[in-house]
C-alpha cells in the first residue's frame, strides 16, 4: 500500500496532506510506503502502478466533517491541468499507461485557512489532522484483520 | 448589431496557477481589448522578511510546486553573495548545475507532453473532450510512457542533489551540502544515452510541428519584441545557471550585454497597472512603450550566441535558420525552443556525470559577510531574480523577486490581444474552441501564476459573458 500526501505547507492548511503523510512516515509502518509531494503529477501514475492499494491524502476546503474517506475510481476529466491533477486522473493515467488498477481512496482532511502565505496549520486543522490519523490507523488495523475488506466511504 | 459584451476565461487551464482572461467585444463583435489578469501572490516578499538567511533557500521553494528548485537555487546564489562567496568550489557549482538541469528538463517535459501536446496534436479548435492527454495517449501511448520516465529521471536527479523531492536542502549559502555518490552516478549514467535519444525525438517532434505549420506559427501570437536572458560571460553561450545579462531588440541589435546581473535594477523598471496585480517590467533606457521584453526558452534561443553541447547546438542553428539568424518572434516557436533546452540539459547532465568533481569533498566556500545579495538564474520559464538584504542578526529585511512570468507579462498580454483580434473578432458565436486559441497563446509561455491552493474543491474553469451593463449573459464552466 502507498500513501501519497500532497499540498503546499507554505499555504497554511493546504499543508494538511504533507503533514499527514509525514506523521505516518514517522510511525514507520512496514506495510505502508509513504510519498509526500506538492501536488499530484503524471509520474505518480507510475508510482502507484506497483501497488495494490493507494491512499491520497489532501486538504479539503471547509469540509462538513473533520475528514472524509472514500473509495474512488479512475476518471479522466475533460481538461487535464498539471496544477490540479486529481487522484481520479492519476488512476486513469495509471490504467492507460501501465494497465494497472490499484484500489484507491481519498482522505480529505478539512482545512479552514488557505489564502495566506504562511507556515503551520490552523488549530481546527490540527484537530482534524489528529482525528484523521486516529481513523486511518484504525482503518489500517481493521484492514489487516479483515484481509482487506474495508468500508467504501466514511464521513466522520 | 449586438450590445457590447465581455467574455471572461477564469481560470486559464493547463497553466500553473490561476489567471483570468477578459475579452471585451464591441457592438460589431470586434475585439476592443483583451487582457490577461494574473492573481499573483505578492505576499511572499513580506513572508520572507525576518527569516534567517540560512533558511531562505529552503523556504522559497514553497513559492511554486512545479519549479521549487529554481527558487531554491536563485535564493542560494543571492545568499552566496551575502556570505561573501563569489566563486563556489568546483563540486559546489557542478552539483548545483546538475540539480538545475534536472529541474529544467522535468519542467519542460511536463509542459510539452502533458499540457501543450493536446493542442498541437489535435488542433486548437478541437472539441474539449478530445483536447487532453488521454486522447494523446490513445494515439501515441509510447510518447506518454517516455514523458513519464523523462520526468522521473529529472526528479531523481533533483532528489539526489537536493536531498529530497520536496523542500530539498542541497544548496546552502556558499555551496552545497552533499556530493553525488558513485552508485547514484552510475544509476543516472545507465539511462542517460536513452534519455538523449528520446530528447532528440522530442526536438524533432517540436521542430516538425513548427515547420509543417509555418503559416499558423508565423502569425499566431507573433509580434516583434525585445528579448533578455543571462548568457555565459566569456562567450555569450546559453547558460541556464550563471552568466551576465544580455538584451537584444527584435532585429537582433544589442540593447545591453555583459552586464553583471547584480546591476539588474539599473536596467529594469517595474511598471504598475491598475487592472493587474502583477507588475510590467521594461528596459529603463527604452521606456515602457517600447522597452518591454520577453524571457524564456525562445528568448534564450534568440539571445544565446551558441549552445555548448553539440546536439542542442545543431538544433539551435536549425531554429535560427528559420529567421535567417535574427530573433524569432513567434510565440509558438517556444515549444521547439523548449525541447532544444531539454536536449541541452540532458547533454550537460551526461557531461557532468563523467566529471569526478561531483564526488569531491570540498563543498563550501567562505568569504567576508555582506548585507545584500542578488541571485539570478534562467528558470524553465525564463529569467528569475532574487534580491535580499539582511541585518546584523542574519535576518532578512528586504526581499524583491522578479519571476519569469512577471518579465513576460506584457508579452503574454500582447499575445492574448493578437490572438483574440485574429481569431475572435467578427465571430457571432464565440465557441469553446475559439476561446481555447487564447489559452494556447498563454500556455506557450508556460506561465507560473504563483501556485495557489489546490485542495479538494478546486475552482472550475468559468467563462462568463457579460453585457455592457455588467449583466451575466452566458456562462460556461468545466472541471479542471
Amino acid at each position: 500500500m502507498i500513501l501519497i500526501g500532497y499540498g503546499n505547507p507554505g499555504r497554511g492548511d493546504d499543508g494538511l496532506g504533507p503533514a499527514f503523510s509525514q506523521r505516518l512516515a514517522g510511525r514507520a509502518l512496514s506495510e505502508l510506503e509513504i510519498d509526500t509531494d506538492y501536488q499530484l503529477v503524471a509520474e505518480h501514475a507510475l508510482t502507484i502502478s506497483g501497488h495494490e492499494v493507494v491512499v491520497f491524502a489532501d486538504a479539503e476546503i471547509e469540509g462538513e466533517n473533520p475528514f472524509s474517506f472514500q473509495e474512488i475510481a479512475a476518471g479522466a476529466p475533460e481538461v487535464l491541468g498539471s496544477h490540479s491533477l486529481k487522484p481520479q486522473t492519476v488512476l486513469a493515467l495509471c490504467e492507460t499507461l501501465y494497465g494497472a488498477k490499484p484500489r484507491a481512496y481519498v482522505l480529505g482532511i478539512s482545512g479552514h485557512e488557505f489564502g495566506e502565505v504562511k507556515e503551520g496549520l490552523s488549530e481546527k486543522a490540527l484537530k482534524n489532522l489528529d482525528d484523521a490519523e486516529a481513523f486511518f490507523l484504525d482503518w489500517l488495523s481493521e484492514r489487516t484483520c479483515t484481509n482487506g475488506v474495508v468500508p467504501d466511504r466514511v464521513d466522520s | 448589431m449586438t450590445e457590447p459584451r465581455m467574455i471572461e476565461i477564469s481560470p486559464v487551464t493547463r497553466v500553473e496557477g490561476h489567471g483570468k482572461v477578459t475579452i471585451h467585444l464591441n457592438a460589431e463583435n470586434e475585439v476592443d481589448e483583451a487582457r490577461l489578469h494574473i492573481v499573483e501572490f505578492r505576499g511572499f516578499e513580506r513572508f520572507i522578511r525576518g527569516r534567517l538567511m540560512w533558511e531562505v533557500p529552503v523556504i522559497v521553494q514553497r513559492l511554486c510546486g512545479i519549479c521549487p528548485v529554481s527558487h531554491h537555487l536563485a535564493a542560494a546564489k543571492a545568499m552566496d553573495m551575502i556570505a561573501g562567496v563569489d566563486q563556489l568550489t568546483p563540486t559546489g557549482e557542478k552539483m548545483r548545475r546538475l540539480m538545475h538541469y534536472g529541474q529544467v528538463m522535468q519542467s519542460h517535459v511536463l509542459h510539452f507532453f502533458h499540457l501543450a501536446a493536446p493542442d498541437l496534436l489535435f488542433g486548437f479548435g478541437a472539441p474539449a473532450e478530445k483536447r487532453n492527454i488521454f486522447e494523446v495517449l490513445k494515439e501515441q501511448p509510447e510518447l506518454g510512457k517516455r514523458a513519464v520516465l523523462m520526468r522521473k529521471y529529472g526528479q531523481e536527479i533533483i532528489e539526489a542533489t537536493a536531498g529530497k523531492k520536496v523542500h530539498g536542502t542541497g544548496a546552502i549559502p556558499g555551496g552545497i551540502n552533499r556530493n553525488l555518490p558513485l552508485e547514484r552516478r552510475d544509476h543516472f549514467l545507465s539511462n542517460v544515452d536513452e534519455m538523449i535519444e528520446w530528447c532528440q525525438d522530442a526536438v524533432k517532434l517540436a521542430r516538425d510541428y513548427t515547420l509543417e505549420n509555418e503559416d499558423l506559427v508565423s502569425e499566431f501570437g507573433s509580434f516583434p519584441s525585445n528579448y533578455m536572458s543571462i548568457v555565459r560571460e566569456s562567450d555569450g553561450a546559453l547558460d541556464l545557471y550563471h552568466g551576465t545579462l544580455r538584451a537584444l531588440s527584435s532585429t537582433g541589435d544589442t540593447i545591453f550585454d555583459q552586464v553583471p546581473y547584480t546591476r539588474y535594477h539599473e536596467l529594469i523598471v517595474e511598471d504598475v497597472r491598475s487592472w493587474s496585480y502583477m507588475k510590467f517590467p521594461f528596459i529603463k533606457e527604452l521606456g515602457p512603450d517600447v522597452g518591454w521584453y520577453r524571457v524564456g526558452p525562445l528568448a534564450r534561443m534568440n539571445t544565446a550566441s551558441f549552445i555548448d553541447t553539440p546536439l542542442a547546438d545543431a538544433a539551435h542553428k536549425e531554429l535560427k535558420a528559420v529567421t535567417s539568424g535574427t530573433p524569432n518572434n513567434s510565440t509558438l516557436a517556444n515549444h521547439w525552443a523548449r525541447m532544444i533546452e531539454v536536449l541541452h540539459c540532458v547533454e550537460k547532465i551526461r557531461e557532468l556525470l563523467h566529471d569526478p568533481d561531483l564526488q569531491g569533498t570540498d563543498l563550501i566556500a567562505k568569504g567576508d559577510r555582506r548585507e545584500e545579495g542578488i541571485g539570478v538564474i534562467e528558470a524553465p520559464r525564463g529569467n528569475l531574480i532574487h534580491h535580499y538584504k539582511v541585518d546584523e542578526h542574519d535576518q532578512v529585511t528586504y526581499c524583491n523577486l522578479i519571476v519569469s512570468t512577471t518579465h513576460n507579462n506584457e508579452g503574454m498580454n500582447r499575445a492574448v490581444k493578437d490572438v483574440a483580434v485574429k481569431h475572435l473578432s467578427g465571430k457571432e458565436q464565440i465557441t469553446e474552441g475559439l476561446l481555447n486559441h487564447v489559452e494556447v497563446a498563454v500556455r506557450a509561455y508556460d506561465p507560473c501564476l504563483s501556485c495557489a491552493t489546490h485542495a479538494l474543491g478546486q475552482m472550475p474553469l468559468q467563462v462568463e459573458l457579460f453585457d455592457a451593463d455588467g449583466g451575466l449573459v452566458d456562462c460556461r464552466s468545466q472541471c479542471i
